[in-house]
């Protein structure tokens, strides 16, 4: 078409977009995904920012489900975890880490009351796994299994399921209705459960239920002992076997005055549940001090709120009648317990050891091939797989840290591994995508807002009742801490690149399929990459 | 204890946020918007003056369902969008000459209220906006602008502040802030780049023709730049924008760096965000994160020469010194409020 021209005037108007600017460049922008630090560091492999980001949008049986493909007990989770996901957190380095452990309680919680049931298999594959044990580990591992179609079935010598999460975990920190349902709904999937019975000859059980492969995960239950010189008349008892009757009908008798031994975790459950009982003193007798407590520190800032107190930089040395003798140690350079030689004496009506557990080796003993060290079963760390083809171990009885997080870990890497082997294939380890750090993030862009607390039980009812001390969120408070996520190194569609452009080069594809750049005008100038809130666009040279 | 969820936490300032309603979110985040100017132009690579007219234009679009028609004095502005024949301008738009650009847009003006009179209505639909760079609008348009001003012509002038001349080599104008490097103040001698104590603070000199209203914005708020085009085109009569838009070739910055230094510039309190109606400060956008003007200027090759072996950082000083007064002076940080 030509129009009618003023004078001077030969051509026709025409649009820029003829000029194909993206000739410029020398560098382009390109999205990544790249790995947060939440995710990176979950021992459960949980992709905590992808169901963060579900739940920020409310949709919370969208983020729960996203959340079960990697873990099945986010109501146990949001309880129990130690959450180490929070320390790594980029949040923590601008106000406080996003409460990543209570949004998950908070979708743990609400997915029993919706009464949200677990995706079952797809189709069967005529294949079957024998679980050993219902602790942490093998109910992760037979919900993996299940849900990729195998027949499974789970025999544990105790008369319940949960193994440590019940026979070791107080009430008060994990209630045992949340235990029963979240463990209802793998049963559900339809897993075989069988109890009271003590898998003595593996072999032998796995040919009776005609089970392909193995998975053992008993767990630690053995209490250590130590040499404490001792008269009759003294009460000795162990950690794991007070914990365990605090399941029973009948609680432990430990008196008025309790001394429990040891600096983990379990020391601090026991001396917690000795206030509980009753008990005016509930001491705590460690060797080391504070610093060197393996016990997480809120742990035993919860148990000193609740009257339990610690004679750091101490061990026994003898008991006789209701008196312990304490021997005074010093720290040397290299931090261990050097004794001095100094002794006082400590009134107790009972003593409970807590210096950890060991695994009952005897039901191993007739497996060829399964190498045990430091007391515990040695697996190949990529695939959970024991000297003995076919037989996988996780869990407390395998190497690692030992809590449930950990131990829910290894029971999907082994379903994982126990899929590749069962099909003849080897699941290779995906590359590892690259680090979402804090120096990526453009933090000018997210709003100031402070962690949400969560509420706890008042002081007088801790140590009178076994009623669990810290409550959840509502769905306000979950809402908001959800959204304090910063989504790090994955686009969250803030339309941030798209806005900035000096070009108009990026192309807005619409909800949920992110951007894409228009190269046939993106001069390369990097402001996206800069201006990217989350750090999910990467600038690469240009080849040629 | 509760804080009311209002907003998705991690993009309350961003342009666009999934979590809010299609009305909250900038213009910018709408594919709908009208890219006024589109791509294909010859900015430099990261250009701010490219992206603070886009963002201006397409809010005034927005605004006026349209209905707009744009002046343009010479600069980079008209220089890169339209090379004869072809033009990145999705509007009605006329270039006139370098310094007129006002006078054009009050033309405009009082050729469309005749039209609307004949037309039996009492003002125009259409609406008009005259925009230019510093050098147009501070030095050789300023007295066109201030004619446009007194005369309280129903235009919204918008000025994108790159802080001197940049089409035609990176000379000094009236907005070249002191210190600076440009082809025409040399880092030389005991007083190097811009001297202290020139130039002109064109807001506060429109804020001073007492006109209906007046605003600052920068590239790097673009929730605050749009809410005060919008509040622009809802009132009549004289009305003057002055955008921060960095300029990565005058400034000698990386071409990534275009927000962070409008927004550092903000920041440091050296560029003022204000509003004012009817010469009278109306409002302030606060400091979020307060910065040194250290930050901003090591970012900047025309600051070079302030840095280094052979440093002034008794120039520096005076810099943080102007940065401290407007802080002052506009009351750029938010008091503690007592709880």
């Amino acid at each position: 078409m030509t129009m009618k021209k003023p004078f001077a005037i030969t051509l026709d108007p025409g649009s820029s977009l003829a000029n194909k600017t993206g000739a410029w460049r020398t560098e382009r922008p390109v999205y990544v995904d790249r790995l947060p630090p939440c995710n990176h560091t979950c021992p459960a492999g949980e992709d905590i920012q992808g169901w963060l980001f579900q739940a920020e949008g409310g949709n919370y049986e969208a983020a729960w489900r996203h959340l079960t493909r990697d873990n099945p007990f986010p109501a146990i989770m949001g309880r129990v975890c130690y959450h180490t996901c929070e320390g790594a957190c980029n949040r923590a380095k601008l106000d406080t880490a996003v409460g990543i452990n209570s949004v998950e309680r908070f979708l743990g919680d609400e997915a029993l009351k919706q009464g949200w049931a677990l995706a079952g298999p797809e189709a069967e594959n005529g294949k079957h796994v024998l679980v050993v044990g219902a602790g942490p580990s093998g109910l992760s591992a037979a919900y993996h299994l299940r849900r990729m179609g195998y027949r499974v079935t789970v025999v544990e010598a105790g008369d319940k399921p949960g193994g440590m999460m019940r026979w070791g975990i107080p009430k008060y920190r994990l209630p045992r209705n949340v235990l029963d349902a979240e463990v209802a709904r793998i049963a559900a999937m339809g897993v075989s459960f069988r109890y009271g019975e003590k898998v003595a000859d593996t072999a032998a059980t796995m040919k009776a239920l005609g089970a392909d492969a193995a998975f053992l995960a008993i767990g630690a239950h053995i209490a250590k002992r130590a040499t404490i010189p001792a008269k009759d008349s003294a009460r000795i008892l162990d950690a794991v076997s007070v914990l365990r009757s605090m399941e029973g009908a009948e609680p432990p008798m430990l008196g008025r005055r309790v001394v429990v031994y040891g600096g983990g975790n379990t020391a601090i459950d026991v001396a917690r549940t000795a206030r509980r009982l009753g008990a005016t003193e509930s001491i705590i007798v460690y060797r080391r001090n504070r610093e060197k407590m393996p016990a997480h520190d809120f742990e035993l800032e919860e148990a000193l709120e609740e009257g339990v107190t610690v004679k750091w930089l101490s061990t026994i040395a003898a008991a006789e009648g209701g008196q312990l003798t304490i021997e005074k140690m010093v720290l040397d350079a290299e931090g261990k317990a050097q004794p001095t030689g100094e002794f006082a004496t400590l009134d107790a009506d009972s003593l409970v050891l807590a210096l950890g557990q060991d695994v009952d080796m005897s039901l191993l003993q007739c497996i060829s091939g399964l190498v045990t060290a430091d007391g515990v079963v040695q697996v190949d760390p990529e695939t959970m797989m024991t000297g003995h083809p076919g037989l996988f171990a996780g869990g407390d009885m395998a190497p690692g840290e030992r809590n449930v997080t950990v131990a829910i870990g290894h029971g999907k890497r082994a379903a994982r591994h126990i899929d590749a082997w069962l099909k003849g294939e080897v699941l290779a380890a995906k590359p590892e995508r690259p680090l979402a750090e804090f120096g990526r993030l453009n933090t000018w862009y997210y709003s100031d807002a402070p962690g949400t607390m969560r509420p706890v039980l008042d002081l007088a009812r801790r140590t009178s009742s076994f009623d669990e001390v810290q409550g959840g969120l509502n769905e306000d408070t979950a809402l908001f801490e959800a959204r304090r996520c910063l989504s790090c190194g994955n686009c969250f569609e803030c339309d941030n690149c798209y806005g900035v452009c000096p070009d108009n080069a990026v192309i807005k594809l619409g909800p949920g399929n992110r951007f894409e750049i228009n190269l046939d005008y993106c001069k390369g100038c990097g402001i996206c990459v800069s201006e990217c809130p989350c750090g999910a666009i990467d600038m690469v040279p240009e080849e040629g | 204890m509760t804080q009311e969820v209002k907003f998705y936490q991690t993009g309350t300032f961003t342009v666009g946020n999934r979590l809010l309603d299609e009305g909250q979110r900038t213009v910018q985040a709408s594919v709908a918007r009208s890219n006024a100017l589109t791509s294909g132009h010859r900015a430099c690579q990261g250009c701010g003056e490219a992206l603070g007219a886009r963002f201006a234009v397409d809010a005034a679009m927005r605004a006026t369902q349209g209905q707009l028609i744009a002046a343009n004095a010479t600069g980079c502005l008209e220089v890169f969008s339209t090379p004869y024949p072809e033009t990145s301008w999705q509007l009605p738009w006329l270039h006139s000459l370098f310094g007129n650009a006002a006078a054009v847009g009050s033309g405009i003006a009082a050729a469309l209220k005749v039209k609307a009179i004949k037309a039996g209505k009492a003002q125009s639909e259409v609406r008009v906006i005259a925009q230019g760079g510093d050098g147009g609008t501070t030095d050789i348009g300023f007295g066109c602008l201030s004619g446009m001003f007194e005369r309280n012509d129903d235009v919204l002038y918008i000025c994108y502040d790159n802080e001197g001349y940049m089409n035609t080599g990176v000379q000094r104008s009236s907005a070249t802030p002191p210190g600076a490097r440009t082809a025409t103040t040399v880092p030389l001698g005991p007083n190097p780049g811009e001297e202290f104590g020139r130039g002109k603070n064109v807001p506060l000199i429109a804020v001073a023709h007492g006109i209906p209203y007046v605003a600052t914005a920068t590239v790097a708020d673009l929730h605050d730049l749009e809410a005060k085009v919008e509040k622009a085109m809802s009132l009549r009569g004289a009305r003057y924008l002055q955008i921060f838009v960095p300029c990565p070739l005058g400034w000698g910055a990386a071409s990534c760096d275009t927000i962070r230094l409008a927004r550092l510039a903000r920041e440091t309190g050296l560029f003022p965000v204000f509003e004012a109606e009817h010469g009278e400060i109306a409002s302030v956008t606060k400091i979020r994160h307060p910065a040194k003007v250290e930050e901003y200027l090591r970012l900047q090759k025309r600051f070079a020469h302030l840095f280094g072996a052979h440093g002034r950082p008794d120039i520096i000083a005076r810099i943080q010194g102007i940065a401290d007064k407007n802080i002052k002076r506009f009351g750029l940080i938010a008091e503690e409020v007592a709880p």
